[in-house]
């Protein structure tokens, strides 16, 4: 079981209060009426599985309720930042990076 | 009753009080102190059970959790019978009755050994090739062995009646192994101030020094030092000593799992203390002194009852007092298993022969053997052992070839050497090493934070197992300026030689690797022959290593059997992966509380007492118990339901609707959020008006429904189905929070706030009216589908206009505490006019019969609401909602999708399974074309006749055509129909 730390009550908690809510970063489009199937198909069904660091959202569900974001390592099962959702993806050095 | 092999002077059992118990129904005597192995070696007993593959005669081979062999089932009661526990973990108590397993009809005479005879039938790989053929072997022959293969002891039939505890537990320094290096490493960190647990398997600390006769640390002696500084440790605030407690599991961020015997050892436990307690700790730092595992050597015969591994023998002698014979000899190619012999010799106990493996020994214990007068074979290997079912002659051979003799023994102790205990490490993601010199795999680079110390970590004598302990126990402790505990000195045995594989250069039948799995050199010889070129093939080629020990003693010799063949270095071979747990975990541990009432909440609406005590029968709906009909006169389910049926839409019915969800959506942007969430446009929605919204995910397939009811400008009283509402916040949140952040919007769960009874009916006004006030009820001030704000009852209301029955309705919501008063208040009322109360069976019946979908009942993930005929519900107009454009995809406009439609056989009385496939033709060949498949299907007392729902391929095009629902008993003929089978033209609501 994991340690999160939920960037809005600022500590760490068991992963069991936390729910994975898929990968970050992919706004919704603005003009869903014009989305082309091909930047459809890029929003809503193409995700990055990488082997290393992926930004992935979470919600503290049994919590604050609040999603945020996270930046982890897949390898290692690390976490190497969780940041508010909206914010930028971090700059991450030394491991995985 | 004398324990004829029992040493009074040796051991440190001496003055313990004698224990009667029982094996396979025979009384004996032990030991307060005494494992089962223990007490019945001192008996004289070492058959103690049958391999597994080809029933052999086996014994004792270890003296800790690594045996592969003594598995017996521990029998207290009928309803405590635990099979496949190690004989030589379990402690005796009084009343103890422990059986063999896997033999019939008896231990000595069993019918299984044919299997031994037969035995090239069961060569590496035969779980593979025996079963392809015949088929009908499959149920005869192999289906019966292979479940008779899924483990050794039987499961008991009964609920397990204990208690198990689970604690979570957080410190600065966890300690597993309670021997020489974990006992330092608590000491050191302990010292520090730091909170320290450290958890030792074994009833008492003190590991390998419980046979090491010639320890001595701090100028005690080692088992001494011992059990001074674990008292030293319990008198501790900062510690917590953890003893019978296994670390089992190393997780993600030092979350070890531990698994704690509170009363097993036990002759009369309290039942009402936990049998296992499950830790769950989170360390902050973890240190590992796990020790090694001995390993026995390979060669013919090697499984005979009475061979064992040295360390074995010396730890029954030492501590237990017990002698493993009285003749004995020793094969080994490592000094530890000298030290055994000469420990025994000192006993008083015969020794015939020490042979060793190696060319090369020399050193203290050799010239000491030599002394007294013990034949010492060096360069010699042991090629075969007589002795049916307790060995009784070894034949010695040199290595290099020659004359071979017999010697006779009645135990046989062997030793190739010691493999690091890295399990828990190599869980933790930590890297290992091979060392080529002593062909051990030792702990390499951290993934967490945890150090290995001692014979774990390499440590080549117990001055630098301390030395280790102690350093690590400090820098985990948090210590900076080295050393916080002074040890004067520590000096014991030598632990160098060892070896991996066998030493003569035989087939290697019947020279076992895996005991447990019944595996030979011969079967992973054969393994590779036949094409296996990775470890990870040949286990499963073989299962060697796959059995409930998970190849502690033989592993490293599998590894190395297999390398030698194809002439790689073993680490090129590879490792098995270590995986938890370390020694088995009964299931109730891991379970713990969560069982019975305790596995899941049970949720009960505020009016469920007033059901149980009007006699409705119920159903489990998720986690709610929710009525499923309410029997008159001892009624069945179907005549009840016809007349619940009936009387609502003959007078009027009340239903408990209170398990729906409920969202309040609240703020400025409320409407803004809600035209983005829903299908339909709600901008121009008046206040006090409701409207039947759908919910999309952005794919465009159907992911709830309810109705919403506008409660002012900025206020909407959300419905969602009853399983849904937890999702339905998670989803809204989720859009809420982080695509439209801007939106002025709260949104709150008020499905628990609020009790909802239905009164649905011709009558049903009339039975509300005279409980109503502050609100006008005439069908022009609150028409169908509107909401209004009052008191029923005295209490504050929500009253929606509304249907899922397609009569008129009310939906009454109060807040929860009132909701039994109110219920009981319209029921009085309700009586006055014939109605009846009525539970979720009508309730699906009667929507039914108006064609009304439950989403994940006639929707399933991959249904629009175009498919589900209910495409008027998508606004027009709309710039933007969740799903819009996920339903422009081109499959999901394409023509011939599954449509909602109506199904009547052709044969009224026939009632159709839900699930049923439907097809065109019901003569075409198999496998036929599927059409699609039956959603709903009840029969209708209202229509005096059966009706079904349907998804059908191309459905709404196919109106009056006649399809087929093939059944075993035939095929049955429906006509596709509108899905509105009463009140067509849905006039009954309005009034
Ligand atoms: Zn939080």
């Amino acid at each position: 079981m994991l340690l999160i730390h939920c960037p809005y009550c600022q500590e760490e908690r068991p992963e069991l209060e936390f729910r994975h809510a898929g990968e970050a970063h992919i706004a919704r489009p603005t003009d869903m009426a014009a989305l082309s199937d091909a930047d459809f198909e890029r929003f809503f069904f193409i995700r990055s599985n990488p082997k290393g660091i992926v930004f992935e959202r979470w919600r503290h569900i049994h919590g604050c309720a609040r999603f945020f974001n996270a930046a982890r390592d897949t390898v290692s099962d690390r976490f190497l930042a969780t940041y508010r959702a909206g914010d930028p993806k971090p700059a991450l050095d030394g491991e995985g990076a | 009753m004398t324990q004829p092999f029992r040493i009074a002077t040796a051991g440190r059992l001496g003055h313990a009080d004698p224990v009667r118990f029982s094996f396979d129904g025979r009384i004996l005597m032990g030991l307060s102190g005494d494992t089962l192995a223990s007490a019945l070696i001192a008996n004289g007993i070492h058959l103690v059970g049958r391999s597994f593959k080809y029933h052999r005669p086996r014994g004792i081979v270890s003296a800790g959790a690594e045996e592969p062999n003594a598995l017996v089932g521990i029998h207290r009661d009928a309803a405590r019978r635990t099979p496949n526990v190690r004989a030589t973990v379990q402690e005796v108590y009084e009343g103890l009755e422990a059986v063999s397993q896997n033999r019939w009809p008896s231990l000595a005479f069993d019918v299984g050994a044919l299997n031994d005879v037969a035995s090239p039938f069961f060569s590496a790989g035969f779980y593979y090739k025996t079963f392809m053929w015949p088929k009908a072997a499959w149920e005869r022959l192999y289906e019966p062995f292979i479940r008779r293969a899924a483990g050794l002891g039987v499961a008991p039939d009964r609920p397990d009646p204990d208690l198990y505890a689970n604690r979570f537990a957080h410190c600065d320094v966890l300690v597993i192994g309670g021997g020489a290096a974990g006992l330092a490493a608590a000491l050191a960190a302990a010292e520090t101030g730091a909170q320290v647990i450290l958890a030792d398997e074994q009833a008492q600390t003190g590991g390998a020094l419980r046979y090491e006769t010639g320890a001595v640390i701090d100028g005690q002696a080692g088992w001494d030092w011992a059990q001074t500084v674990t008292a030293d440790l319990a008198a501790r605030d900062n510690v917590r000593l953890l003893t019978r407690t296994t670390g089992f599991g190393y997780y993600a961020q030092n979350m070890v799992g531990l698994v704690e015997r509170l009363t097993d050892h036990l002759a009369a436990p309290d039942p009402a203390r936990p049998r296992e307690r499950l830790w769950q700790v989170r360390a902050k730092r973890a240190v590992l002194a796990t020790g090694a595992i001995e390993r026995h050597m390979v060669f013919p015969g090697n499984d005979r009852p009475g061979i064992m591994l040295a360390s074995a023998a010396r730890t029954y002698l030492n501590h237990f007092g017990v002698a493993v014979g009285r003749n004995i000899a020793v094969y080994a190619a490592d000094d530890g298993a000298w030290l055994a012999a000469l420990d025994l010799h000192r006993a008083g106990v015969g020794v015939a022969a020490i042979v060793d493996a190696r060319a090369d020994v020399a050193g203290p214990h050799v010239e000491e053997a030599k002394r007294l007068g013990v034949a010492c074979l060096p360069a010699h290997a042991v090629t075969g052992t007589t002795g049916r079912l307790r060995v009784s002659s070894i034949r010695v051979s040199p290595v290099a070839g020659g004359a071979a003799r017999d010697i006779a023994c009645d135990a046989l102790l062997t030793s190739a050497g010691w493999t690091p205990a890295v399990h828990l490490f190599s869980q933790s993601r930590g890297k290992l090493v091979f060392e080529a010199e002593t062909q051990r795999f030792l702990p390499g680079s951290n993934a967490q934070d945890v150090a290995c110390a001692g014979a774990c970590a390499g440590a080549s004598g117990l001055a630098e197992t301390v030395e280790q302990g102690l350093e690590a126990g400090a820098r985990a402790g948090g210590a900076t300026g080295g050393r916080t505990v002074a040890v004067r000195e520590a000096r014991g045995e030598s632990w160098t030689g060892g070896m991996l594989g066998p030493a003569d250069n035989g087939t290697g039948a019947k020279a076992f690797v895996d005991f447990q799995n019944d595996v030979t050199a011969k079967d992973i010889r054969q393994a590779v022959r036949e094409g296996m070129r990775s470890i990870e093939h040949v286990k499963r080629f073989t299962t060697t290593g796959m059995a409930t020990d998970q190849g502690k003693t033989s592993n490293m010799h599998g590894l190395a059997i297999a390398a030698a063949m194809l002439g790689k270095p073993i680490p090129e071979v590879g490792l098995t992966t270590f995986r938890a747990p370390y020694t088995p975990v009964t299931f109730g541990a891991l379970a713990g509380h969560s069982r019975g009432a305790l596995f899941e909440p049970v949720r009960r609406t505020p009016i469920h007492s007033w059901a149980e005590e009007n006699g409705a029968e119920f159903e489990d709906v998720g986690q709610w118990k929710r009525a499923w009909y309410f029997p008159r006169n001892g009624e069945e389910l179907h005549a009840a339901v016809a007349r619940e049926c009936r009387t609502v839409r003959a007078s009027a019915g009340i239903f408990d609707a209170s398990t729906l969800g409920k969202i309040e959506v609240v703020g400025p942007d409320a409407a803004r959020f809600m035209e983005l969430m829903y299908t339909n446009p709600w901008t121009k929605l008046g206040v006090g008006r409701c409207r039947y919204g759908v919910m999309l995910r952005e794919d465009g397939f159907i992911y709830d429904d309810g109705v919403v009811g506008r409660l002012a400008e900025d206020r909407f009283h959300v419905t969602t189905t009853t399983g849904g509402a937890p999702r339905v916040l998670n989803h809204m949140e989720d859009y809420l929070q982080t695509e439209f952040p801007d939106l002025r919007v709260f949104l709150t769960s008020t499905s628990e706030q609020w009790a909802v009874i239905a009164v649905q009916g011709p009558r049903s006004r009339d039975i509300i009216a005279p409980l109503v006030e502050r609100i006008d009820l005439s069908d022009e001030a609150m028409p169908h589908m509107s909401v209004r704000e009052g008191s029923i009852c005295g209490v504050p209301t929500r009253l929606f206009r509304m249907s899922f029955t397609g009569e008129r309705g009310f939906e009454i919501n109060v807040p929860a505490d009132f909701g039994r008063a109110v219920w009981e208040a319209v029921w009085a009322e309700g009586r006055k006019h014939d109605a009846c109360a009525y539970g979720t069976e009508a309730m699906h019946v009667l929507r039914a019969e108006k064609g009304f979908i439950i989403v994940g009942q006639e929707t399933d993930g991959t249904v629009t609401p175009h498919d589900a005929g209910l495409g008027w519900a998508i606004g027009r107009n709309k710039a933007d909602f969740v799903g819009m454009r996920g339903l422009r995809r081109a499959d999901l406009v394409a023509p011939g999708r599954k449509q909602l439609v109506g199904l009547k056989t052709k044969d009224p009385d026939v009632v159709l399974d839900e699930g049923a496939q439907i097809v065109a033709d019901p003569n075409q060949p198999v496998p036929m074309t599927m059409l699609g498949h039956v959603t709903s299907s009840y029969w209708s007392e209202n229509c005096g006749r059966s009706i079904a729902l349907a998804l059908v391929a191309g459905g709404h095009d196919r109106m009056g055509e006649t399809l087929h629902v093939p059944m075993p008993g035939g095929a049955i003929a429906v006509e596709v129909t509108s899905t509105v089978f009463f009140d067509e033209k849905g006039e009954r609501a309005n009034g």
